[in-house]
């Protein structure tokens, strides 16, 4: 039920937004006008996204959102591909070991403390210890990646240990190395098995984007917050601001979907080509 | 061709092998037999350090298997294995699961050459005896092609050539097992191992992968099968083993093995299966 009151406040914002941009443009009759007219919290929006540029800002914390949330995501793929691959490495020599202990540091503090907590140390006060000057942006897609390394290690980690261990024998009984029989034959197939959990990962990704703002950083939650106090009316842009996160969720979801079918080829008949 | 000398294998205190010691000549085939638990899977896992022995030496081509400094990943290249539950990899069609190997240590190989040649070369003005460059045997096109047609020669043979592009999950356990074992002799092994190759295929597909091993047998490979089926080991076989207890108690050719067991282990273990 509270599904469907959500679902319909959001068609209803963007029959009335559609309205908004349409009469703006002055392509629409006036009877739509009027409506925008008469619905007083959202003509103040719509004037302040439309003609005052709100959406520029908007698109430009779009952009940022999207950048932290897809680099930040392949750098945590990248590294959580590592991390994983470390802690499974049987442990009968010294340097799997201390790489092991290091990796498990590491996780325990990036999944410890809130991704908050993360960027303001990162921003506030490794940057200055470091002597550094990054834009903020830079910052929060290094934390964020870094931040979903340690959760992508884990998940990774689930997934290779899922790959059945005769896969990696066949491989090494071939002669392959660790690293090649790994890299060629059991994460590909590790890989298979967690994308719908990758894919989790990156829907949270991109919801957790919203608290850059802590690093100073434009993102759609600064966006529409700054409109919101230009009108002193915050019901139309958080709920548009919601319904941008659920649209990027969604085509987010889409594309997990996706790729999920093109990986499940090899569990049909004959490849494609 | 492989030799293991007071082989011990521990997991944890439990005792799987106890001191064992064998030779594998060149052409012969051997077929290890014995109850479950015996130790004999073990064993031949022993022999390319799938187990790393806790204790003893595994001499092939001169070199000592069981030794961390030697490069094992040279030697599984020679020795072939087929499992008992195939183990083709799932994500890869028939042929790629047969050229994966040599395209990747053939490429692997051709890199190493390269990077030396590029360190001899760089170094070669600062020596008095010059080093001479490596040859490099073929190109990556080349590497390619050769592992192709190899696959798809072997392929012909066990006739599955129209199943070059068809994924693991849609072969029946015969093929499978065929391709597994069509797999390993893409890397032109000199010595082939049969982990119970046939106990995880329904009864009707056990002849066609039993009459592939005999094909192999003829043309005069070198062989170790851990198997079930007596009569094979007893038609293929040049000499049988019969481990009990993480030992060899017993080790002859098939016609005295069979027909004058001596041990009353192995008496007891033949009037149970034959």
């Amino acid at each position: 039920m509270k599904k469907f009151a959500v679902f319909l406040c959001a068609i209803l914002l963007v029959c009335a937004v559609l309205t908004g941009v349409a009469s703006a443009r002055g392509t629409i009759v006036e009877a739509a006008a009027s409506f925008a007219e008469g619905n007083g919290k959202i003509a103040r929006f719509v004037r302040i996204f439309i003609d005052e540029g709100g959406y520029r800002q908007v698109l430009r914390g779009l952009k940022n959102t999207m950048l932290i949330a897809v680099f930040g995501l392949a750098i945590g793929i990248l590294f959580g591909t590592l991390i994983a691959a470390v802690r499974v490495m049987p442990r009968y020599k010294r340097l799997p070991r201390i790489l092991n202990r290091i990796c498990s540091v590491y996780v325990g503090f990036f999944r410890g403390t809130p991704i908050v907590v993360q960027l303001l140390l990162g921003y506030y006060v490794l940057l200055p210890a470091l002597s550094l000057n990054y834009p903020a942006l830079y910052v929060c897609i290094a934390v964020f990646g870094l931040n979903s390394s340690a959760y992508v290690s884990e998940i990774m980690r689930s997934g290779i240990s899922s790959v059945d261990g005769g896969q990696m024998e066949a491989g090494r009984a071939l002669g392959l190395p660790y690293s090649t029989a790994m890299l060629r034959i059991v994460i590909p197939q590790a890989v298979k098995n967690i994308l719908p959990t990758l894919g989790n990962e990156f829907i949270s990704l991109i919801k957790e984007t919203s608290v850059v703002s802590f690093v100073g950083t434009l993102d759609i939650y600064v966006a529409f917050n700054a409109i919101g106090t230009n009108s002193y009316e915050f019901m139309v842009p958080y709920l548009a601001m919601a319904l941008i996160y659920i649209l990027l969720v969604a085509a987010a979801t889409a594309l997990v979907k996706l790729m999920e079918r093109r990986l499940a080829r090899s569990d049909r008949s004959v490849s494609s080509h | 061709m492989i030799e293991v000398s007071h082989l011990t294998k521990k997991f944890g205190d439990l005792t799987v092998l106890d001191d064992v010691s064998l030779k594998v000549d060149e052409g012969e085939r051997v077929a290890i037999i014995g109850g479950s638990g015996s130790g004999k899977s073990t064993l031949l896992r022993c022999l390319t350090c799938m187990e790393d022995p806790t204790s003893g030496s595994i001499y092939f081509e001169g070199e000592d298997l069981a030794d961390w400094s030697v490069d094992i990943n040279h030697a599984r290249r020679k020795i072939g294995m087929v499992f008992q539950q195939f183990n083709l990899f799932n994500h890869k069609t028939v042929l790629q699961n047969i050229t994966l190997a040599p395209i990747r240590l053939g490429l692997s190989d051709l890199h190493a050459a390269k990077r030396k040649n590029l360190w001899y070369r760089l170094s070669n003005p600062f020596r008095k005896q010059k080093k001479a460059l490596l040859p490099l045997m073929r190109t990556k096109k080349e590497i390619k092609e050769a592992a192709e047609k190899t696959a798809f020669d072997l392929l012909r043979k066990i006739s599955l050539e129209d199943k070059a592009d068809a994924y693991p999950s849609t072969l029946s356990g015969g093929q499978k097992q065929r391709i597994a074992i069509v797999r390993a002799l893409a890397m032109r092994p000199k010595l082939m191992l049969f982990d119970e190759p046939t106990s995880a295929l329904d009864p009707e597909m056990v002849g066609e992968v039993l009459d592939l091993i005999k094909r192999l047998a003829d043309t005069g490979m070198t062989m170790v099968i851990v198997t079930h089926e007596m009569r094979f080991a007893r038609e293929v076989a040049t000499r049988v083993l019969f481990v009990d207890g993480g030992k060899i108690v017993e080790d002859a050719p098939p016609e005295e093995l069979f027909e004058h067991p001596k041990n009353a282990r192995l008496q007891e273990f033949l009037s149970k299966v034959l």
